[in-house]
């Protein structure tokens, strides 16, 4: 097998240019996929935080009865996705409000905040579609005027993610396409450029899989250097975004051997599906 | 050991290029395959070495018939035959006994092994003292040695030459047919395709004679022919581990 590794070498000498082109071209499939694997990270990150926070709020109408109130917390507390429950009455929430807002605490008077019951939701059950049908069942209660779940900025970051993981995923399958045809024609290059060689090993009775090997190698490791290429691309990314952006998380080492893999699969496939179809014409 | 029976060829595009041709070749025969130009001669050849397969009849080769030959096991005949042709087909940038030595690697023979019997092949072919020329160094008479010592190096049944000295002046040709007849002497068949009339009248060697894809002659047949115990299988030892 060193031989069909010797080959290959000869084949990026001969074709530097070419060679080039292809790893660039797997680089960029790779950093597409890196770039946004990087946003849903660091979205997913932020959204985890976000969503502890989540709380649906509904308030209580004036005058209803301490027992109502607490039968409510009881059925709410039962719900599956509830973490827990909390009844806030108007005297606590003029105090918080006070608290919070130290400076305009004379701009509150008692009675101006209504109470509420407060609603935690358990990990896992904290995206829009969940909190929506909570709060759904909260408006069941007659005595609960209005219910408010920050619901815009969820549903804001959701989007923001799923988008950026679509555009991630079909730019990064783009680039591969790219990457694969790219390759495809090097190959049938690099084919060409060793028609009398492939002539002379069938002449002499080399088999498929030798003559094959060489290009397969020169794909797998095209594919690696893609996949390096693209790591350095979105570290330096990364750092760059780091430094005058916002802080942000890298990938783990687990990832980023992955992201090389990936590279790798990348030449190995287009080379494997070119090579046939060219050695048929030589 | 090759057997040709009603084997017809038809190109994809253009006439018969082979047209109900039967003869036989026993091991360790010297056979002039003779004709003018575009009488099948090369057709005749590359059916031996399955680079074309016959529209209709059998090519057996070897115990292995065209008819049941899979194309996963036609490296393994090849392997048993040498192929040298007009053009000689030598790797430009590698050297005599590198080009020699590729046709051992690509079918995985172990690397220490490749180095002696290089060496051997190419002093049998009398260019010991060129091993390391480059083919455009070298006569074309030596670069026709450099490809015949690839094609023997595997020791084959049968080595095949289409016009092996087609390209070459008188002296070389000389040369290279007194070469063949070496090699003839050591037990290997040759099947030479030729349009050097002075050459096959000057020897007593068997001659087919093609015209437009028809076998018009052959010189065995004016004698009785011998009956054919050749066809059995021969056992494989040049077979290489891969
Ligand atoms: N690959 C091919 N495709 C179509 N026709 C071919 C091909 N090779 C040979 N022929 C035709 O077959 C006939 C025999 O050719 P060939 O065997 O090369 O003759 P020779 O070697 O005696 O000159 C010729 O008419 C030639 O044009
Ligand atoms: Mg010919």
């Amino acid at each position: 097998m060193n031989l069909a590794v010797r080959e290959a070498l000869r084949a990026f000498q001969r074709a530097p240019m070419l060679s080039l082109l292809s790893i660039t071209t797997i680089a960029f499939s790779l950093f597409a996929f890196g770039l946004f694997g990087l946003v849903y990270l660091n979205l997913r990150d932020a959204l985890a935080q976000v969503e502890e926070r989540v709380e649906i709020r509904g308030f209580v109408a004036e005058g209803t009865s301490a027992e109502a109130t607490s039968a409510a917390v009881g059925d709410i507390a039962a719900f599956p996705e509830v973490a827990s429950v909390r009844y806030v009455s108007d005297v606590q929430a003029l105090e918080r409000a006070r608290r919070e807002l130290g400076e305009f605490e004379d701009v509150f008077e008692a009675g101006i905040l209504p109470a509420s019951i407060e609603v935690r939701l358990r990990e896992g059950q904290r995206d829009p579609e969940s909190v929506r049908s909570v709060a759904r069942r909260l408006e069941f209660y007659d005595f609960i005027d209005d219910i408010r779940y920050g619901e815009e900025w969820v549903e804001k970051l959701y989007k923001i993610r799923n988008i950026a993981t679509a555009v991630g995923l079909s730019l990064g399958v783009i680039f591969a396409i790219v990457a694969i045809i790219i390759i495809g024609s090097t190959i049938r290059m690099a084919v060409l450029a060793r028609s009398r060689e492939i002539h002379i090993m069938r002449l002499v009775g080399a088999t498929n899989g030798f003559i094959r090997a060489p290009f397969l190698v020169e794909g797998f490791l095209k594919g690696v250097l893609g996949g390096l290429l693209a790591l350095v691309l979105t570290y330096f990314t990364f750092e760059f975004v780091g430094q005058y952006v916002v802080e942000a998380t890298y990938f783990g080492s687990g990832l980023a051997v992955l992201g090389v893999l990936a590279g790798a699969l990348i030449g190995l496939l287009g080379s494997a599906v070119s090579v046939g179809r060219h050695l048929r014409r030589v | 050991m090759i057997r040709f029976t009603h084997v017809s060829k038809l190109y994809p595009k253009g006439g018969p290029a082979l047209d109900d041709v039967s003869f036989h070749v026993n091991r360790g025969e010297f056979v002039f395959l003779t004709g003018p130009s575009g009488a099948g001669k090369s057709t005749i050849l590359k059916l031996v070495y399955v680079d074309q397969r016959p529209s209709q009849g059998e090519v057996r080769i070897a115990g292995q018939s065209s008819v049941t030959l899979t194309g996963s096991a036609v490296p393994k005949l090849r392997r048993r035959l040498g192929v040298v042709f007009q053009d000689f087909r030598l790797l430009e940038d590698r050297t005599a006994e590198q080009n020699v030595a590729f046709a051992l690697e690509v079918i995985g023979t172990p690397q220490d092994a490749i180095g002696p019997k290089v060496a051997r092949v190419l002093t049998q072919v009398g260019l010991a003292g060129k091993a390391t020329a480059l083919p455009h160094e070298l006569s074309g008479g030596e670069q026709q040695r450099v490809a015949i010592a690839r094609a023997l190096v595997n020791d084959p049944l049968v080595l095949l030459a289409d016009e092996p000295t087609g390209n070459l002046d008188d002296r070389a040709t000389r040369g290279i047919f007194q070469l063949l007849r070496d090699i003839n002497a050591t037990g290997t068949a040759v099947l030479m395709a030729t349009h050097d009339l002075a050459t096959v009248r000057a020897n007593p060697y068997r001659t087919l004679e093609m015209n437009r894809g028809k076998l018009v002659y052959d010189s065995a047949s004016e004698h009785p022919a011998a009956a054919d115990e050749f066809d059995a299988p021969v056992p494989d030892a040049s077979e290489t581990p891969q």
